[in-house]
């Protein structure tokens, strides 16, 4: 167990997003979260690099547990913990840089200026996302020329060079067509033998597919949590089975 | 139905009046400016003194000091608006401090320019006892400008997409790390277009340097900044009204030289937005 939730409560404002959510997410697995539009599988995501702090106004109770470490803690690190748990966005969002400033952009605000360190550490990144061989002779070219996939994946090399262990994905696919979701997919089950990946998907036949764990949102509350194989094909609330049956949502 | 398209008529004819009507004054200037200024203008008159009383010879010492001047309100002006306008965008909580600031700064765009030079006499010239100087007239000018060159860097940095920020944070980079690595070289052209539109404007300004730093004549160049200096719009105002006797081409070969070096920078400031403008993708 990489991140366990206990009690976990968060509020915008007046409004509580997150209620009494307890969650315990394995190491090397794909920890999938659905859940209608709203229902706060996003909002849970973000608490785990807390970047819900960005947000005026949000306030949380409960804990947070990252390999012994409080995440909720306001004397945590935030710079160490978001190095430690990454993120990939919904809609792909390279800087309008080179596909190699792209890559090294943790590194080189981190100080690293070294060239070789970089230049390996681009050469790593980008071969674990499959795009080494494909982008080698193009690394100067400006991240926004690559088709939408490739983007994405340069997102996702961009975060493991600063060598994350956790991989949180927010819709990764969901700006892809399905032949590019097809293969990131692929990738991501690549990654899942050397990093923790929680995703969050409103497609519930991605999270059947790529999945280990699942866990099912609505308003806030974690209707269940399970192995994926068991919340789709025998699951325990009845609101889940409404949701994966498509009678809901 | 016919009703309809005739109100279209009108309501297009009456646009596009109001429209032209803008560019008759702007050509006008221009063209009086070019013909009656062109005749007067030589690298003589460009590059030499003023000689019998101004009524003679070249303007060279008031656009040496016009451009110490704007030099010296940029030196002033850039980078405390720049730092003041990432502060308030970046990192200001939104509290009532913050708020008067913004308050104060909208009224310092709203003072009109003679306050701005009365202001620099009492502060800079008197009290400080910088004297009549380009030291206090950049700094006037520079005050003046601040408004101007900060609200223009906060909409260039409000401009940066926010998904910039998310990325950066989220790969563990610090607010200023943020700043410095992903927001500023995105926001750049935007702050040099605002800026350089700034420094057009402080180079025709003729009230803050009224009291600061004209000097009626002085026939050689300024040794130090706590030196007066000729300088072009007061240069101007003295040649049409106070000394009898200047012929035209002298006064409006002064003009052209100013609107020629507004002219200038107006144009690079352009090419810098559009260049940019051509890049942006996002």
């Amino acid at each position: 167990m990489i991140i366990k939730t206990n009690k976990l409560n968060l509020w915008y404002g007046a409004f509580q997003a997150l209620i009494d959510v307890d969650l315990a997410i394995e190491r090397n697995r794909i920890t999938a979260l659905i859940g209608p539009s709203g229902c706060g599988k996003s909002t849970l995501l973000r608490v785990f690099n807390r970047m819900n702090d960005l947000i005026e106004g949000v306030r949380m109770s409960g804990s947070v547990n990252f390999e012994g470490k409080e995440i909720l803690d306001h004397e945590i690190d935030l710079i160490t913990l978001r190095k430690r748990i990454g993120m990939v966005f919904q809609r792909p969002n390279p800087f309008p840089l080179s596909v190699f400033e792209n890559v090294v952009y943790g590194l080189r605000v981190h100080g690293e200026k070294n060239k070789q360190v970089l230049a390996e550490a681009a050469e790593k990144s980008l071969s674990a996302v499959l795009l080494f061989d494909e982008l080698k002779d193009k690394l100067s070219m400006n991240a926004l020329g690559l088709s939408l996939e490739q983007q994405q994946r340069l997102c996702i090399a961009r975060l493991l060079s600063v060598t994350p262990e956790v991989l949180l994905m927010d819709e990764p696919c969901s700006a892809l067509d399905p032949f590019a979701t097809m293969k990131i997919e692929e990738l991501m089950i690549e990654l899942k033998k050397q990093y923790t990946i929680v995703i969050v998907t409103h497609n519930m036949q991605q999270a059947a597919r790529i999945s280990d764990d699942c866990g099912y949102l609505l308003l806030g509350e974690l209707v269940e949590f399970a192995d994926t194989k068991k919340i789709f094909t025998t699951p325990a609330d009845k609101r889940t089975e409404d949701y994966i049956t498509g009678r809901f949502g | 139905m016919r009703d309809t398209n005739r109100t279209q008529r009108i309501a297009f004819a009456c646009l596009q009046a109001a429209t032209i009507l803008i560019v008759i004054p702007v050509a006008l200037i221009v063209l009086l400016v070019l013909f009656r200024g062109l005749p007067g203008l030589s690298l003589e008159f460009i590059f030499s003194m003023p000689r019998e009383g101004m009524r003679a010879g070249g303007i060279f010492p008031a656009i040496v000091g016009t451009t110490y001047l704007v030099l010296g309100a940029a030196v002033f002006s850039i980078p405390l608006g720049i730092l003041a306008a990432i502060y308030l965008n970046e990192y200001a909580p939104k509290s009532r401090l913050t708020r008067l600031i913004e308050l104060a700064i909208i009224n310092l765009a709203g003072v009109p320019s003679i306050v701005y030079g009365l202001f620099g006499l009492g502060l800079f010239v008197i009290f400080l006892n910088f004297g009549s100087s380009i030291l206090a007239g950049s700094l006037t000018l520079a005050i003046e400008g601040l408004p101007v060159i900060i609200t223009a860097t906060r909409e260039a940095l409000g401009a940066v997409p926010r998904s910039f920020r998310e990325v950066s944070y989220s790969l563990g980079a610090s607010r200023w790390q943020t700043v410095r690595h992903v927001v500023l070289p995105n926001a750049v052209p935007g702050i040099m277009t605002g800026t350089i539109l700034e420094l057009s404007r402080a180079a025709g300004e003729t009230a803050p340097i009224l009291f600061t730093v004209a000097a009626f004549y002085l026939p050689r160049l300024p040794q130090s900044v706590y030196d007066q200096a000729m300088a072009l719009p007061y240069h101007i105002y003295v040649l049409s009204t106070q000394v009898p006797g200047v012929s035209v081409k002298i006064q409006y070969g002064t003009v052209l030289v100013l609107v020629g070096m507004i002219f200038i920078l107006n144009v690079i400031a352009a090419y810098i937005r559009a260049r940019f403008r051509k890049r942006k993708t996002w």
